[in-house]
């Protein structure tokens, strides 16, 4: 096993922190520690190289997969029965409450591999034990005080510690922050896996200007580790085709800099998958080619699925009173300045989409199509299809038989793409624009 | 045999008329509509099982540098189908078949409905995918171990199942023919996420999140299917959660051009005896393009119509091939031949006749088949050469600017089957917009036509000789031009001009213009193509109501279609309550417009006056009303009960009434005035 400054780098500090308080194998560590940090701070990889290369018992649970209580629980106690039993005794062990959880822990920690040192228990995003019941947290925070074992519980989280404190108190962890990698540190951290045919200053000058694009935008590791590997390819093509030495810094820069910026439009933000970059790459097409996943926001209706769309539109952004001066053929001499003295200052498009009734809806409906609609069987269940289509939503009951209320939840430029298929313009009709 | 029903006719051993004739037919659409799909969906699947295939398949060799380094993303296909929701649970399951006999067994689809958090997706998931083994007996092994854990499903115990799964049939692969074993050590797992829009971020984001961290033991592929926008995507699924995914879109074929095609496989040919009428198709095509898009709907209106037609017209029998036909006429009752001289097409044909023959025709069975075949056969060729033509004139107004008729062939085949085509406005619109097409234009389109009527053999063989004549007049109009060209382009030449000299030599080509106002050459063979096609569609797009017999093949009845397809529950109550008559047929209730009569049910009468009321009702107003319209009947036969005692009673009903309105939803009660119920619904439905 490679030595752990080799292998853990610019987190001395707290590897040291961490070792300190471990401390021997047989001392009683720190009942609890919660360890946080931002998304790729390197808190489950320092934590799990540590214990592994400590060669310390532990054993290492994601709270996401435990959908259940009991998941967790019997997760954690079977791995460590697979800790201490060598031959691999597979007796699986059921476990449904903390309660059993505890008195389970203690039979299996009989034995003397595990009584003499310290077991570690590490819960990784620990910020999903808050959905779980409320005795959870506080039992595993004092597990080393409740089994009366060599125990210490980690928690690695995304989030501080101040969001996790239950209402009725608890033991106190001890916390340990991971602060963000500075851009020393990831160029550090990213020159350091640098491709076996290519020397090292070369990938470092490869990510040194990867990072003069990317680190303004994104500073996840492991996502300009991918976008590293990805674009790598490109950076070398000048040295395979032999047109630029390796040292020919400012060719290559001119090469990959307006490749890198156009990753950071489209596959960077998944517009185009990578495995379709590495493919345009090969073929050395131009991106602008391949539409990206925003592009495609035409939807396709059905005729009255488009005026129903509208009208829910309108209902949601027009006051209610103002029907009458838009839908009504002769809706008498309202004058148009005193009518239009807007009592509210902000636009309802500021404000977002109210609530309608059904019957608003179908009465503007019937008001902007230009044939006569029947209220039949079809116009009701394409309302339906529109709420599931996450076009309209309904809100508060489902009671159908009691006046549904709805909302329109697309945006104006949806509507007026829509509203354009059918020639009807839309901007007309808005509260807001006149 | 009396009793077998008409689903059975196909098995039946020596079938009647009677039981076979809308077995065969139904059996045929069915069966072609479904082959029709297929090929439709082919391209769609093809590269779907592509992308499949390709997507795992450097699993397990990661030694390359750049593999090593790459974030591990879950492929996902994002399947958009379009809004016609109705449609997708086909394509779904015909894309599972098409799955598992190409690249894996393991299939999974997963419904948002049933999947309202992690828990449950998780445990519908490997129920399914256990449930998806190919063999059956190692799945009773693996049930006994799955059933107990069915109630604590974790990605964990998947990983184990896939490894078991993958060790046992590793070496001795259970070989389906085309799943090559030597590729297949590792067949991936593909998800099916039916309805993505439904789904809730939650749920999609642990998801994502566990099984990109057990990517590396479980080749886990994503399907999402998609009814709007991949926008969706990224509005359900936060940055952080769809970088782990590698996705890539596929788009299926827009319903349109699928309705296109189907029209065009189904209704213009002539291989599928039945026809419908413009009436019929323009309601299919209207709540296809008004309300559904739904393929599905569409074929099971066409069923429909197949059903009633062959339910109501007993002439349907002769509504099959031209050869079976002709062997059914010959057996036709007396009463069928009196049937077929009902027709009114058939009448009007006889009347157009020499007065022997008509006497013949009405008095004589043998004569009457005999031009009946005739009469048959020439429907036959009259619908051979209609759809020719159709498709021909088709091809000459569909790139006009502003489609006078239509852009798509089903428009220009309902206004066809109309009226006469020719008397229509938009047709001379037409002809005069073709009178103005280039030449190139004109040439694309009389290459198309000629490959149209080639297609068909020796149909109208006249009429592909002189389209290929255009086409070599125009070919040789070319070469003429050329030569004039070079000849025209030498003398004006580069010379410099000034106002004066430009101004001179624009007049003078402006006289040139005026003096040659006479049509060249190419203007001419214009007009003589225009003429030629204005006498095809004159000549062979006859109105199908001109043909006589056209009742046997074509169903008219687009109303009852309608009142089946489009029904309206609302209208449907209003009629009830507001005139019960409609439904109950009872003479006592019929009363002219208006009035309330005092003989028809309570709620009828409660309805009726609550019809008068505004948004909010005074329910001590309205029992007032209802008291007054009930006893108006009862006065009159003596009382023999008390005063009081009928009051007790006329309150009773009204109060049932009230609540059996409120039940069918027209009025609920209200907190905003006590004794007061508030109206639900206005206007006359």
């Amino acid at each position: 096993m490679p030595p752990l400054e080799h292998v853990v780098l610019c987190r001395e500090a707290q590897v040291s922190t961490l070792q300190s308080l471990f401390g021997e194998r047989h001392h009683f560590s720190f009942p609890s520690i919660f360890i946080y940090g931002h998304t790729a701070s390197g808190k489950t990889y320092v934590t799990q190289t540590l214990l592994k290369t400590l060669e310390l018992p532990h054993v290492f649970v994601n709270c996401v997969e435990c959908v259940t209580l009991r998941l967790l629980l019997e997760q954690i106690l079977n791995k460590l029965s697979y800790l201490n039993a060598s031959e691999g005794c597979s007796t699986e062990i059921i476990c449904e409450t903390f309660n059993d959880f505890v008195r389970l822990f203690k039979q299996i920690t009989t034995v003397e591999s595990l009584k003499t040192q310290t077991v570690y228990i590490v819960l990784d995003k620990a910020e999903y034990l808050r959905d779980m019941e409320a005795n959870l947290l506080p039992g595993f925070l004092r597990l080393q005080e409740l089994t009366d074992r060599n125990v210490t519980v980690i928690f690695l989280s995304e989030i501080i510690w101040e969001k996790f404190r239950p209402n009725t108190g608890c033991f106190e962890p001890f916390v340990l922050y991971f602060p963000d990698y500075s851009i020393g540190n990831l160029q550090k951290i990213l020159s350091h896996d640098h491709p076996p045919e290519y020397s090292a200053d070369f990938y470092a000058a490869y990510i040194n200007i990867l990072l003069g694009v990317f680190y303004t935008v994104c500073r996840d590791l492991k996502e300009l580790r991918h976008l590293a590997a990805l674009n790598f390819p490109k950076y070398c093509e000048p040295v395979v085709k032999g047109e630029a030495g390796e040292r020919d810094t400012r060719k290559l820069w001119r090469n990959i800099e307006p490749h890198l910026k156009k990753a950071m439009q489209t596959v960077y933000l998944r517009e185009i998958s990578s495995s379709q970059w590495e493919k345009l790459q090969k073929e050395d097409t131009d991106p602008g080619q391949l539409k990206g996943l925003s592009a495609y926001t035409h939807v396709e209706l059905p005729y009255y699925s488009k005026f129903i769309l509208i009208a829910a539109y309108l209902a949601s952004y027009n006051p209610a009173r103002t029907d009458k001066r838009f839908f009504l053929k002769h809706h008498g001499k309202i004058k148009k300045t005193n009518f239009l003295k807007k009592h509210e200052k902000t636009s309802n498009h500021l404000l977002g989409p109210k609530s309608f009734p059904l019957d608003r809806l179908l009465a503007i409906l019937y008001s902007i199509v230009d044939s006569r609609v029947a209220p039949t069987a079809n116009i009701f269940s394409q309302i339906t299809s529109l709420v599931t289509l996450q076009l309209l939503s309904l809100v508060g009951h489902d009671d159908q038989l009691d006046g549904p209320k709805y909302k329109c939840t697309v945006s104006l430029d949806f509507i007026r793409a829509i509203a354009r298929t059918v020639n009807f313009d839309i901007i007309k009709y808005l509260y807001d624009f006149l | 045999m009396a009793t077998s029903s008409v689903s059975k006719g196909c098995f039946v051993f020596k079938p009647s008329f009677k039981k076979r004739k809308i077995s065969v037919p139904i059996a045929w659409l069915s069966l072609h509509v479904a082959q029709l799909q297929e090929e439709l969906n082919k391209n769609l699947f093809d590269s779907l099982i592509e992308f499949l295939r390709k997507s795992h398949s450097g699993f397990h060799k990661s030694s390359d540098w750049g593999c090593q380094i790459k974030l591990r993303e879950i492929p996902t296909a994002a399947l958009i189908l379009g809004v016609n929701v109705t449609d997708h649970d086909l394509i779904f399951r015909s894309l599972t078949e098409a799955i598992q006999s190409n690249v894996t067994h393991y299939v999974v689809s997963l419904k948002a409905k049933d999947c309202p958090d992690i828990k449950h997706f998780l445990q519908k998931f490997v129920t399914q995918l256990t449930d998806c083994r190919g063999d059956v007996k190692s799945k009773e092994e693996e049930s006994v171990q799955v059933t107990q854990k069915k109630t604590h499903c974790s990605m964990d115990l998947l990983t184990t199942w896939y490894k078991t799964i993958t060790k046992k049939t590793g070496p001795k692969m259970p070989s389906k023919k085309r799943i090559t074993s030597s590729q297949w050590h590792c067949p991936p797992v593909v998800l099916i996420l039916k309805d993505m829009e439904s789904f809730s971020t939650k749920v999609l984001q642990d998801f994502i999140i566990i099984s990109s961290q057990h990517l590396h033991e479980f080749p886990l592929i994503l399907i999402f299917g998609i009814a709007t926008s991949p926008i969706i995507i990224h509005r359900l699924l936060p940055h952080a959660v769809s970088s782990l995914l590698c996705i890539e879109l596929f788009q299926s074929l827009s319903c349109k051009e699928h309705l296109t095609t189907i029209l065009d496989k189904l209704l213009l040919t002539t291989q599928f005896p039945f026809k419908i009428s413009e009436k019929v198709l323009q309601v299919l095509t209207n709540i296809f393009l008004y309300h559904d898009f739904s393929i599905q709907n569409f074929i099971k209106g066409l069923q429909l119509s197949l059903l009633e037609h062959f339910y109501s017209q007993p002439l349907s029998v002769l509504c099959c091939s031209l050869p079976e036909a002709k062997k059914r006429i010959n057996f036709l009752s007396v009463n069928q031949c009196e049937d077929i001289r009902r027709l009114p097409s058939f009448r009007r044909y006889v009347e157009k006749q020499a007065s022997e023959k008509q006497v013949a025709l009405l008095t004589s069975e043998r004569i009457l088949k005999v031009e009946t075949q005739s009469l048959l056969e020439n429907l036959h060729v009259y619908h051979l050469n209609y759809f020719l033509v159709l498709r021909c004139l088709h091809n000459f107004t569909s790139s006009l600017p502003k489609y006078p008729l239509g852009r798509q062939i089903r428009e220009l085949y309902c206004a066809c089957l109309e009226k006469n085509i020719w008397d229509s406005e938009e047709y001379g619109s037409a002809l005069q917009l073709l009178r103005m097409l280039a030449k190139d234009e004109l040439m694309n389109i009389l290459k198309k036509c000629y490959k149209v009527f080639n297609s068909s053999e020796k149909q109208l063989g006249s009429t592909v000789k002189k389209i290929e004549e255009f086409l070599a007049e125009f070919q040789n109009l070319d070469d003429a031009k050329e030569e004039e060209d070079a000849s025209g382009s030498q003398s004006k030449g580069f010379q410099k001009t000034d106002l004066y000299h430009l101004q001179k030599s624009l007049l003078e080509m402006k006289e040139l213009r005026r003096t040659s106002k006479k049509q060249t050459k190419f203007e001419i063979l214009r007009e003589k193509v225009v003429n030629f096609i204005d006498c095809l569609v004159r000549e062979y797009l006859l109105p199908p109501e001109t043909q006589p017999l056209h009742e046997v093949v074509y169903f008219s009845a687009a109303h009852t279609l309608r009142e089946h397809l489009n029904a309206s529950p609302r209208i449907a109550l209003h009629t009830a309550l507001n005139n019960p008559y409609y439904y109950l047929k009872n003479e006592a209730l019929k009363s002219e417009e208006g009035c309330i009569p005092n003989t028809a049910p309570d709620i009828c009468i409660a309805y009726k006056l609550h019809l008068e009321c505004s948004r909010l009702i005074n329910l001590v107003d309205w029992s007032e009303a209802f008291a007054t319209v009930v006893t108006a009947a009862e006065q009159m036969d003596g009382n023999a009960t008390t005063s009081e005692e009928r009051n007790e009673i006329i309150h009773a009903r009204f109060i049932r009434a009230v609540s059996e309105l409120e039940l069918l939803g027209f009025i609920r009660p209200t907190k905003q005035k006590t004794d007061h119920v508030a109206r639900l619904t206005w206007g006359g439905c």
